[in-house]
């Protein structure tokens, strides 16, 4: 079978009609795998033995002519930062390094129970700290379109298995941009669900007012149904919503004629690639063709966001992080003489360049003297970001802009420079701060053949619409996929 | 410059950090240019802005949860297992650098 483009819809077909066994996709799957990732690096661990029983669950199940379920003996990517019990879980960390987590996360156990084949988990950047893979521990993930560049990050590694077909579909993270920025650099779908729609249980915190599950796909449709089966309420998640969930695929098909699609000037500002404002453009002119109505809204704190988030998130993650102590689960440094030595030089051993900066501007904006002007003033503006789509969307349904400024750039590029690398979340740590929905999905090339994203954004727990636009761009742009 | 050396090392200490001359000297020069960046947030006047601590808070209204508004959907029985069955000792104590079977085990707090 021809994995290339390989959609949900399509492998699903395949196996119901017994044209394939769920085992001879998953193999097929490890033969690309074998065959590509040494030079993408996208997978850290791979789980053959569980995902060879699950196989063998669902052509069971084919073979008795039993009804299979949802996702029966489709392949899919993990992101290293959700518990898997049984498979080595490290976020990218060498403080993980050996971890093997005894219980699953609610949205992989929610997609095993669905049928899927689970290939093993993916490399990303370290505590889901970077925007470019290259903060992984392990080694970096290359771009599949070029592997000069990079694939974005956090979630670089489901990215780059996604877009090279070894898998086909993956689930990520998204913080500030984790999952959307590494779907636009790789040319995929990525979808951000409203913070709550996504239970996170099992999830390793990095910063958890931020911190959200969702899945990175080929196509919109793929996204609406990854999303059915992860969405809802947990009660091991008290942050979960107890708000229902609608058929989000049935949903796709409503016609998108006469929605209100909010455009603001503040994510076409300085900085932006020409090639990708154009390539943005030109898809906005393709949805007004489609009926849509293009409204100007504005986001007037949209520059304030970067430096909002950088100081939330880093507070957040100074206490999730506190946890890795040597003691329980984490790396222990060897030859320790104290409790306290042997608590910083594990930390010291075990956390990279990047999780330390991070971990030190957040305890720093945390501690006496400075809660008030950073940590308290930051928490102040995020009110003001969230005002923002609050007014914006009074009058629109959707509010559409680049998913970042420019497409994917080299390895080393901007690693030695934390504040560039921040900046490059520009336009997805918004929707982080303000717990809407946001979907990536590609909208054409650079001239150098890089994929370009566009990000569309939504209501709270309004999915559907994003999804629906996104479907209808995407019949109307590479129709047959 | 916003922050000192000494300062990096305060904060090191409180966020238990064994840190190389090296990584001090970086974070300093990091931090200093980040918080100089940060600087922004203080053009704005936040006094009729409330802290956002939750999103959720604003939505997830369950009226049927005990506990009423806001968070209401937090709520649930005080039962012994939860909603999980706890971990055995065994699975607990898997993942442990040292342990004694029993008990994970750290080098000693008290000094003699």
């Amino acid at each position: 079978m021809n994995l290339a483009g390989l959609t949900i819809n399509a492998a699903r077909s395949a196996i119901r009609e017994r044209k394939i066994t769920a085992l001879s996709l998953l193999e097929e799957h490890y033969a690309t795998i074998q065959a590509k990732d040494g030079e993408i690096g996208a997978y850290l661990t791979l789980s053959k033995e569980r995902a060879l029983e699950q196989a063998d669950r669902i052509d069971r199940m084919a073979a008795e002519g039993k009804a299979l379920p949802p996702l029966g003996g489709l392949p899919i990517a993990i992101k290293d930062v959700m518990s898997t019990r049984g498979v080595r879980t490290t976020a990218g960390s060498k403080s993980l390094e050996k971890y093997i987590p005894p219980y699953d996360c609610t949205a992989v156990a929610r997609m095993e129970a669905a049928g899927a084949i689970i290939l093993g988990k993916t490399n990303c950047d370290e505590f889901a700290m970077g925007s470019s893979n290259e903060n992984s521990a392990f080694h970096p993930v290359r771009n599949p379109r070029d592997l000069s560049r990079v694939p974005g990050g956090s979630s670089g590694g489901s990215a780059a298995a996604v877009a090279a077909d070894m898998a086909v579909a993956a689930l990520g993270s998204d913080t500030g941009g984790s999952i959307r920025q590494p779907a636009s650099f790789c040319g995929i779908v990525g979808l951000m669900p409203t913070y709550g729609r996504v239970s996170r249980y099992g999830l390793i915190a990095f910063a958890s007012s931020l911190d959200h599950i969702g899945p990175l796909t080929k196509t919109a449709k793929d996204a609406a149904t990854v999303l059915q089966t992860i969405a809802g309420r947990d009660p091991m998640d008290s942050t979960s919503a107890d708000v229902p969930v609608p058929d989000y695929v049935a949903e796709l098909e409503k016609p998108i004629r006469g929605l209100k699609l909010g455009v603001a000037q503040e994510y076409f500002a300085e900085g932006l690639v020409p090639e990708v404002r154009q390539a943005v453009e030109s898809a906005i002119d393709k949805l007004k063709s489609l009926g849509c109505e293009i409204v100007p809204v504005t986001l007037p704190h949209t520059r304030y966001a970067i430096p909002t988030y950088y100081l939330i998130a880093t507070a957040e993650a100074s206490s999730n992080l506190a946890r890795y102590d040597g003691v329980r689960y984490s790396r222990r440094a060897a030859g320790v003489k104290s409790l306290s030595e042997m608590y910083r030089r594990s930390r010291e051993e075990g956390f990279g360049r990047e999780v330390k900066r991070r971990i030190m501007l957040g305890t720093y904006a945390l501690s006496a003297g400075y809660y008030d002007a950073y940590y308290l003033k930051a928490q102040k503006v995020r009110t003001l970001l969230a005002r923002d789509f609050e007014q914006a969307f009074s009058r629109v349904d959707a509010i559409i802009t680049p998913t970042s400024p420019t497409a994917a750039f080299r390895l080393g590029e901007k690693s030695d420079d934390p504040l560039a690398m921040y900046l490059a979340d520009i336009y997805t740590v918004t929707a982080d701060l303000a717990g809407i929905p946001g979907i990536s999905i590609p909208c054409g090339n650079t001239q150098e053949n890089l994929p370009i994203g566009l990000q569309i954004l939504g209501k709270h727990f309004d999915e559907s619409t994003i999804l629906r636009v996104a479907h209808a761009y995407e019949q109307e742009t590479h129709a047959g996929l | 410059m916003k922050v000192t050396e000494k300062e990096v090392n305060y904060v090191a200490d409180l966020a238990n950090l064994e840190l190389s001359a090296e990584e001090r000297s970086g974070l300093l020069r990091d931090l200093n240019s980040i918080l100089d960046y940060i600087e922004m947030l203080n053009e704005l006047d936040t006094s009729n802005a409330e802290p956002m601590a939750q999103v959720s808070v604003n939505y997830n209204t369950s009226k049927s949860n005990n506990g009423g508004d806001k968070v209401g959907y937090v709520m649930r029985e005080d039962i012994v297992e939860g909603l999980r069955k706890s971990l055995s000792q065994e699975a607990a104590l898997e993942n442990g650098p040292d342990t004694d079977g029993a008990f994970f085990r750290v080098p000693k707090v008290i000094e003699r």
